[in-house]
């Protein structure tokens, strides 16, 4: 299956995560993203060496995750909002005990129960922990078809690489896309290098521990600056964005995921009537890419970050970006998804409001 | 039918011993006591009395080392 | 006196001194679980699950690959580990809050999905490690440091008889009770042990031994007082038994 495919969205990642070796997968049924939970049973069963399981909870789904990545598979849970604060504390355990695993978030309307249509509100649940203690989540941000392929490769290698829990975020809407894509190689799991880390009993080696009770207060310092380090060097490491029309631009709108297409839309529309805007849009939002943020932003000094929430990801932009530039924002929360009419008429009003076509 | 006599030993590691008392109960021929001497994380540890061949009525039938919770006690038996 | 040494520290027991209290269950059935593995000869393919509780340091003890889980999840993380490595002998080793309380959903569903692991149920009839307070399996009348007064079903509910609950999950195949607080008891939990495990080995389906563990510090009773304490009240409520044993039908 090289070519071109048409798929949807779920199903794409689904298939990506078998093709990089993916041989657990734990979930419940949640909207929007139960198609990847169906598509992952369907693959599963095809296969001779994986382990399909529907949980009988979002908790459990993670925890069998972590079993699983201590088996030394490549496991993968997903679910949907409510569910993934279901699972924090299981993904702080991934973090703390430096078990690889992914998981996706479709993230939909809240906070609580919330209703099944795409946002973006799942931001800081994702990059600030979301879970208790001293950790990091790499979160990756995909918007396009092709790209749900490329980060779910990528993030099987990233939490193989730094043996760190890694979450595909992206949206109910972005889900159920059919796009083209062209699928990544298939890799097969016993290929891959051995991890010197797994519990698969102790023959012939001394017996392990994966754990992650410190209660010497010194080595739980020590552990928590390890795993500052580490994620000091995904830093350095991963910072992923794409720019668009940024070159000449006098106002740059930052999204990420659904809302940059949308953006994008609305972009081309006010290039056409001679506006200069461009687009910055994140693929990791954490790391956040600040080195490509600095950059832009040495001859660009007015942001529009747009987002489908109330405002989360605006916060990492002003940290970023507050001392030296104007940082506005526009959101939309609830599972409205705006047209590109309505960015457009957002970025216009600002960009006359703000001078901009002035020199 | 002549019935073989076992004789048996046992030895307690005072250190691992938390004084918690139950070989004592257990031990059929009361061949253990509590020490006077403190060990190192301040509790009595039992002590095995048989100090010589003749008072000795232990005869490693190990039901002292199975109740002990530490595994304090290897216990020997002669055949 | 040419002497042979009948009784000995088993193989996969850390040479170490337990953090266990006095006269703790833990201690014993940690020695079992060694003697077991030694004696099924699995010690090189065996890995375990400890819990949150006291028993949180069994990695510090068994000397097979430990790995922990979040409070209540043992049994989720043995079906991942159990299902990518089929061939191990996986073992989640779980208290009564555990097992009984945040984790009932996993314990149930991992019975019910037949998960082919064996879970130990250290039931110490209270919360240990965290200062005595009522577990699931306290007993009606029991003081604990949440029920001022003893356990009264209408503020506190009734005990829960899990094992008993699970023997209805059709996925079980051997739930047994018993206790270490007798060497005949003991011998009986040994034997029990032994039981779940070779079912494992023989790809059965689920087992779990619950154990009847003295807990002196929490109960305020000398380990001995707290070894009878087990016989007069609490197998009042947690009767010593075989609850399910569906290995008798398929040798028949």
């Amino acid at each position: 299956m090289n070519d071109k495919v048409l798929m949807r969205g779920t199903h794409i990642i689904g298939e990506t995560a078998v093709r990089s070796g993916c041989r657990f997968y734990a979930g419940y049924p949640i909207t929007p993203q139960n198609e990847l939970t169906e598509y992952m049973a369907g693959a599963i069963a095809k296969l001779k060496d994986g382990t399909f399981i529907q949980a009988e909870s979002e908790i459990a789904a993670v925890n069998m995750v972590i079993g699983a990545s201590m088996a030394g598979a490549r496991a993968m849970t997903s679910s949907s909002s409510p569910g993934i604060s279901l699972k924090q504390e299981g993904i702080s355990f991934l973090a703390a005990q430096e078990l690889p695993a992914v998981i996706v978030n479709s993230m939909r309307g809240g906070p609580g129960l919330g209703n099944i249509a795409p946002t973006q509100g799942d931001y800081f649940q994702a990059t600030r922990g979301g879970g208790h203690g001293d950790y990091r989540c790499i979160v990756l941000a995909p918007a396009y078809s092709q790209e749900l392929a490329d980060i779910t490769r990528r993030a099987f290698e990233y939490a193989d690489r730094f043996t760190t829990p890694v979450m595909i975020l992206i949206d109910g809407m972005m889900g159920q896309m059919m796009e083209p894509v062209v699928f990544p190689e298939p890799i097969d799991p016993r290929e891959l290098p051995p991890k010197s880390w797994v519990l698969d009993g102790a023959k012939g080696r001394p017996s392990r521990i994966i754990k992650s009770l410190i209660l010497d207060v010194v080595k739980e310092e020590e552990h928590n600056w390890k795993l500052y380090r580490k994620y000091e060097n995904i830093k350095k490491e991963i910072q992923e964005a794409e720019t668009y029309l940024t070159e000449d631009a006098k106002l740059v709108v930052i999204a990420y995921g659904t809302a940059a297409r949308i953006a994008k839309g609305a972009i081309k529309r006010v290039r056409d009537i001679g506006l200069k805007v461009g687009l910055l849009r994140p693929l990791s939002l954490w790391p956040f890419p600040r080195r490509i943020l600095d950059d832009t932003s040495r001859f660009v000094k007015e942001f529009l970050v747009y987002e489908m929430n109330t405002g989360q990801m605006v916060e990492d932009v002003e940290l970023a970006l507050k001392r030296s530039s104007e940082i506005h924002f526009y959101g939309r929360p609830g599972g409205i998804v705006s047209t590109p009419d309505e960015i457009a008429k957002v970025i216009t009003s600002l960009y006359y409001r703000r001078h901009l076509e002035e020199d | 039918m002549a019935k073989k006599v076992l004789k048996g030993m046992i030895i307690i590691d005072s250190e691992l011993c938390k004084g918690c008392g139950l070989c004592i109960s257990v031990c059929p021929h009361e061949m253990i006591n509590v020490s006077e001497v403190l060990n190192e994380k301040g509790y009595y540890p039992a002590q095995f009395k048989g100090s010589s061949k003749e008072d000795n009525a232990c005869t490693g039938c190990a039901t002292c080392a199975i109740i002990c919770p530490d595994v304090a006690i290897e216990v020997y038996r002669e055949r | 006196m040419t002497a042979q040494l009948v009784f000995k520290r088993p193989r996969y027991l850390k040479k170490t001194v337990f953090h266990y209290c006095p006269g703790c269950g833990h201690s014993i059935i940690h020695r079992l679980v060694a003697e077991v593995i030694e004696e099924l000869g699995i010690g090189e393919i065996t890995i375990g699950v400890p819990p949150a509780g006291c028993a949180v340091l069994a990695y510090d003890y068994f000397d097979v690959d430990m790995g922990e889980a979040p409070h209540g999840r043992g049994p989720a993380v043995a079906t991942g580990i159990k299902r990518m490595l089929p061939d191990r002998i996986v073992f989640s080793y779980q208290g009564d809050g555990d097992i009984a309380a945040i984790g009932t959903a996993e314990t149930i569903h991992a019975a019910n999905r037949g998960e082919n692991i064996t879970v130990i149920f250290v039931n110490n009839s209270c919360y240990g490690m965290t200062g005595g307070q009522m577990a699931p399996t306290t007993v009606v009348g029991q003081e604990s440091t949440t029920t001022p007064g003893g356990r009264d079903i209408k503020r506190d509910g009734a005990p829960i008889d899990l094992s008993e609950m699970l023997a209805l999950a059709r996925g079980s195949v051997y739930i047994e009770r018993t206790s270490v607080n007798s060497i005949k008891n003991i011998v009986k939990t040994k034997k029990a042990l032994t039981k779940a495990f070779k079912i494992q080995m023989s790809g059965l389906g689920f087992s779990l031994v619950e154990i009847l563990s003295p807990c002196p510090t929490n109960w305020k009773l000398s380990p001995l007082d707290s070894c009878k304490w087990i016989d007069e009240t609490i197998t009042q409520t947690f009767p010593l038994k075989v609850i399910k044993d569906e290995t008798i039908k398929t040798e028949l």
